[in-house]
């Protein structure tokens, strides 16, 4: 076993001190961030509106949403490169109503839907599953009393789903943080950590710094982890 | 079903229309992509398998590792797991409640650097370094605990233990006690974690990219080679035969754990 140590703890505080490391890490929690947000509200009304309604197909379109649930990050890569890659759909309608510029899949809206796509089969199980165990009769008995749609959803709907919301965005943001093949498979022009790490261990065979890079991402994660758990903590005490 | 009016929802189902086809739309072109002779000029290049034939030529040996990895993941987490999540959820104690902390972690702690730290401690063994065993290792590693959490949120359920004193009681020995009582009572959350285990193995690509040789490979990590290396035909093919390979297990599975459930469930 040999464990790389000669420059010491210092190697454990570059990413505050290199302003490249920085840099990675502070895109990667931004775009982490805005996933979890986009996953929990697109998800919510998606698992909502599976929940409360019946039509046919509904069944199969659940399975359907929740199949990507087994996919690997980089097919999901791979579907954005479909989407909007050299070849890809958009961009191929676009040329032929005579719009160009419209490969979307290798910068920073590529890595966003890529993680989107990666994270809402996840969101919908557990929504969907939460809102059907939703108290009908409160939704009901607001409608009677002339509720708006936007007050039965901002006083029947959130309070019943906020603890499954809370808890997804934990999982999701942890997944989008340590997210490491879609990013891999759409050689994407913005870095994140995980994208660091893996080019500081293979290409520059820097083993401390990539063991360092880590843990500052276990840390940053778990750090947001537990403000979110201490202000829902607070709000809920509230 | 139910029989009250539904009030309409415009927007939910504007939302709900988007994301099916956002979602939707990706594995139609890639099922198309990976069945014609020419992805550029689309369905009317015409149909073809050659590129499914030559994904099973280049890649095919990737199925059968990542079947049995899986399948090894599933066996090893539920011959650990399931004593240990026993012993968790009987075991009061400070380290006891540690050794919980320290097992959530790899679900926490991002699969690259779980791979670093199994290459720094064992890459210097090179027969195990070189072998499928070491990929199993990171599996096993990465998807026990969640198999662990499953279950010993199973076993400490309060009839469970009232269960356990009866048997006791009328004089079932510790093995009699744990394989006649308490295993068939946390069965179906053993499947549920079985499935889990399954789905998150066939599907690792973080751990297995870096813990990977040219001879050890798994699906996932063969994915990421065709989609960099090959055509965009032979890597939707590819996608194909990922689908092909993962669908029937889950849902035999899926099948399995239902009827489970149905049998055993409270």
């Amino acid at each position: 076993m040999a464990l790389p140590g000669e420059k010491g703890w210092a190697t454990y505080f570059v990413v505050l001190t290199d302003a490249r490391y920085a840099e990675s890490m502070v895109n990667t929690l931004l775009l982490s961030l805005a996933v979890t947000a986009v996953t929990l509200v697109l998800g919510g009304a998606v698992g909502v509106y599976l929940a409360r309604r019946r039509f046919a197909g509904r069944r199969l379109l659940l399975a359907v949403l929740t199949l990507p649930l087994s996919f690997p990050g980089v097919i999901v890569g791979f579907f954005v490169i479909l989407l909007g890659g050299r070849q890809g759909l958009v961009p191929s309608i676009g040329a032929s109503l005579g719009l160009s510029g419209l490969t979307f899949a290798y910068g920073l809206l590529g890595l966003f839907l890529a993680y989107v796509y990666f994270s809402l089969p996840r969101a919908i199980a557990t929504y969907t599953a939460a809102a059907e165990a939703m108290d009908v009769q409160l939704e009901e008995a607001a409608r009677a009393l002339g509720a708006s749609r936007l007050r039965i959803t901002r006083d029947v709907w959130l309070p019943q789903l906020a603890p499954t919301a809370v808890a997804t965005g934990a999982i999701l943001f942890a997944t989008a943080m340590g997210a490491f093949g879609t990013a891999f498979t759409l050689a994407s022009q913005y870095e994140v950590v995980p994208i660091t790490i893996y080019n500081e261990f293979t290409n520059y065979a820097n083993f401390a710094l990539a063991a360092s890079l880590s843990i500052a991402l276990g840390l940053v994660t778990w750090a947001v982890l537990f403000a979110a758990r201490v202000t829902v903590g607070a709000a809920g005490t509230a | 079903m139910r029989a009250t009016a539904q009030p309409p929802a415009p927007l939910l189902f504007a939302v709900t229309l988007v994301v099916a086809l956002f979602m939707v739309v990706p594995i139609l072109v890639s099922v198309m992509a990976g069945l014609v002779v020419n992805y550029s000029s689309g369905l009317k290049s015409g149909l073809t398998l050659r590129w499914l034939a030559q994904v099973w030529e280049t890649y095919g040996d990737t199925v059968a590792a990542s079947l049995l990895i899986a399948a090894g993941s599933v066996f090893a987490t539920v011959v650990l797991g399931v004593p240990c999540a026993y012993m968790l959820a009987r075991n009061r104690s400070r380290a006891a409640r540690a050794f919980e902390e320290v097992l959530t972690l790899p679900v926490a702690v991002p699969g690259l650097a779980t791979a670093l730290a199994l290459i720094l401690v064992y890459g210097q063994m090179a027969s195990f370094r070189q072998s499928f065993a070491f990929i199993l290792v990171g599996h096993i590693v990465f998807t026990l605990p969640f198999m662990v959490r499953t279950v010993s949120a199973a076993f400490e359920r309060g009839d469970l233990v009232a269960l356990e004193e009866a048997a006791r009681t009328l004089g079932a020995s510790f093995p009699q006690r744990f394989l006649g009582v308490l295993v068939p009572a946390v069965f179906p959350a053993i499947v549920a974690g079985c499935l889990m285990v399954f789905t998150l193995s066939i599907g690792e690509f973080n751990l297995t990219w870096m813990l990977r040789t040219p001879l050890t490979r798994t699906l996932p990590v063969g994915l990421a080679d065709s989609y960099a290396s090959m055509r965009i035909e032979v890597g939707s093919a590819y996608t194909l035969v990922f689908l092909a390979v993962v669908l029937p297990a889950l849902w035999a599975l899926q099948t399995l754990a239902a009827a489970m459930q149905k049998r055993y469930g409270t």
